[in-house]
């Protein structure tokens, strides 16, 4: 067999294209799910137990549902339920906001708890209350160590965004199928597609560590 | 002598401890008062229900002549809003400093005045560089805690509670978590603030310092005072058994003859 990378490099514009869909359905669900996310965290952390549970359970609900089956439900059932209409992108930034912002809320919860209970103390004793103790002093330290966490969990939901395909929407999978079918040559134009997959997500991790690196070094620690 | 903090039947259980059998005592503006008393006999609990970082179970706390929260139907009711104001009338610190690890000195100090006094910014790093200079640690406005010794750390958190100008300033146990070497520097910052007038609560047992800054200590058992009277006299010469056991416990302290 013979490699043949013209009819790839033909259609790479589609595949940018493709590139560009998939970098913005990332981009808008973290846009939407961190700050979700957060909610979920901190109703989740609340002393009142209706609150909680309630957070709780949405969470656990997205943490163990397979993604394709949360992304055909809001495509197929939920505009059933209310009678609306779903484009595919409006049902992929859906169930991927909510679906990741289930991920974050933990990631937030365990970092807003690793924190000292000494911090609370000594914000409360200087007259803030809970939200701004939560705002200038809990959250900025905790935020810090969630940096590894966090960086792995938006990798992992760049990797889940492929399901959006399925509804035919126009991401780089989606591109990459239509391609491969088009040209018949699904082994250069996979190859290219994991590739950029490779490049987008290594390059990625690399920048999450060198923050982190960075961070470390300032003096700015977060103990002591 | 005008009256700064006054408690009444200070009443605090956790669950069914109860941990503060119903407590009265009265500080006024410019005293420094001493609270002995083994560990676990409640002193952390009542320094915590004069400034409501507790609720009290039952009882009542006044500052300025004035009741902490409005009594309604035999229970005390405490709105958030008016602790946390309450609490910038109170400063505390505590064994473990609990400075704002992401922030630096300067940082520290400013942050209560910014976010909760609403001063703005060149008031507030005006007053942080004087209350460091008050402590001693001006030259240190811009490290991290991290890089400080434990007695500096003790030294800036005194200085971001004395930013707020409280009325009065509660200590617990500030020395505890100190190595020997550095408790000195803090019971000399302790001892000035006292001498410039700051009224002040301290929990401590550096009977040292009780001896000789304190205007009265109390000496505080099983969630009950039972003494309270002038260093000089009740160091000297405990009335009671309990009292007496306890300054025996402290054989490295030693009476000025
Ligand atoms: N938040 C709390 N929940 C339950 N028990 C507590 C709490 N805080 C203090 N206690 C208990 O109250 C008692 C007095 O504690 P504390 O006031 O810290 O004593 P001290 O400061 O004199 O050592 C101890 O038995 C302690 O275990
Ligand atoms: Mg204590």
């Amino acid at each position: 067999m013979e490699w043949n990378f013209a009819p790839v490099l033909g259609g790479m514009d589609l595949l940018l294209w493709g590139l560009l869909n998939t970098l913005k359905i990332t981009g808008l669900a973290l846009a939407f799910g961190v700050p979700l996310g957060l909610g979920l965290a901190l109703m989740r952390l609340s002393t009142l137990r209706p609150v909680s549970m309630v957070s709780a359970f949405i969470i656990e609900f997205f943490r163990t549902t397979p993604p394709l089956v949360q992304l055909f439900w809001f495509f197929f059932a939920f505009p059933i339920l209310f009678s609306i209409n779903m484009t595919p992108f409006t049902a992929a930034i859906v169930t991927f906001s909510i679906q990741s912002s289930a991920f974050f809320a933990e990631i937030f919860r365990s970092g807003i708890q690793s924190i000292d209970h000494g911090q609370w103390e000594g914000s409360k004793a200087i007259g803030m209350n809970r939200n701004q103790s939560l705002r200038r002093v809990i959250l900025p330290q905790a935020v810090k160590r969630m940096i590894p966490a966090f960086m792995e969990r938006s990798i992992e939901l760049l990797k889940t965004t492929t399901l959006v395909s399925t509804i035919a929407y126009t991401d780089l999978m989606y591109q990459a199928n239509d391609l491969a079918q088009r040209t018949f040559r699904p082994l250069e134009v996979y190859s290219v597609v994991a590739l950029i997959y490779f490049v987008l997500i290594f390059g990625f991790s690399q920048l999450s560590i060198m923050v982190e690196r960075r961070l470390a070094k300032s003096g700015e620690g977060t103990v002591g | 002598m005008t009256e700064l903090i006054r408690v009444e039947g200070l009443h605090k259980s956790f669950g069914t401890l109860d941990v503060l059998k119903g407590i009265d005592l009265q500080v006024n503006a410019g005293e420094t008062m001493v609270l002995l008393g083994s560990s676990g006999s409640g002193k952390s609990t009542l320094l915590r229900c004069i400034n409501f970082m507790e609720t009290p179970t039952s009882g009542r706390v006044y500052l300025n002549g004035e009741a902490v929260g409005t009594a309604a139907g035999g229970k005390t009711r405490y709105k958030e809003a008016d602790l946390c104001k309450l609490r910038t009338r109170i400063g505390m610190v505590f064994q473990h400093f609990n400075l704002f690890p992401h922030m630096t000195v300067l940082q520290n100090v400013m942050e209560g005045q910014l976010t909760v006094l609403g001063r703005d910014k060149s008031e507030a790093q005006e007053k942080s560089m004087s209350q460091l200079t008050r402590v001693g640690l001006a030259d240190k406005a811009a490290e991290y805690p991290s890089r400080l010794s434990g007695g500096q750390k003790q030294r800036v958190a005194i200085a971001r509670a004395l930013a707020m100008d409280p009325d009065v300033m509660l200590f617990d146990e500030v020395t505890s978590a100190l190595d020997p070497e550095l408790v000195g520097e803090v019971l000399k910052t302790m001892r000035q603030l006292a001498e410039e007038g700051m009224t002040m609560i301290c929990v401590t047992h550096e009977l040292g310092f009780a001896y000789h800054v304190a205007n009265r200590v109390l000496f505080l058992d099983q969630g009950a005072i039972h003494e309270e009277g002038e260093p000089q006299t009740l160091l000297r010469n405990p009335q009671t058994q309990r009292m007496k056991e306890f300054l025996e416990g402290h054989a490295l302290f030693k009476l000025p003859e």
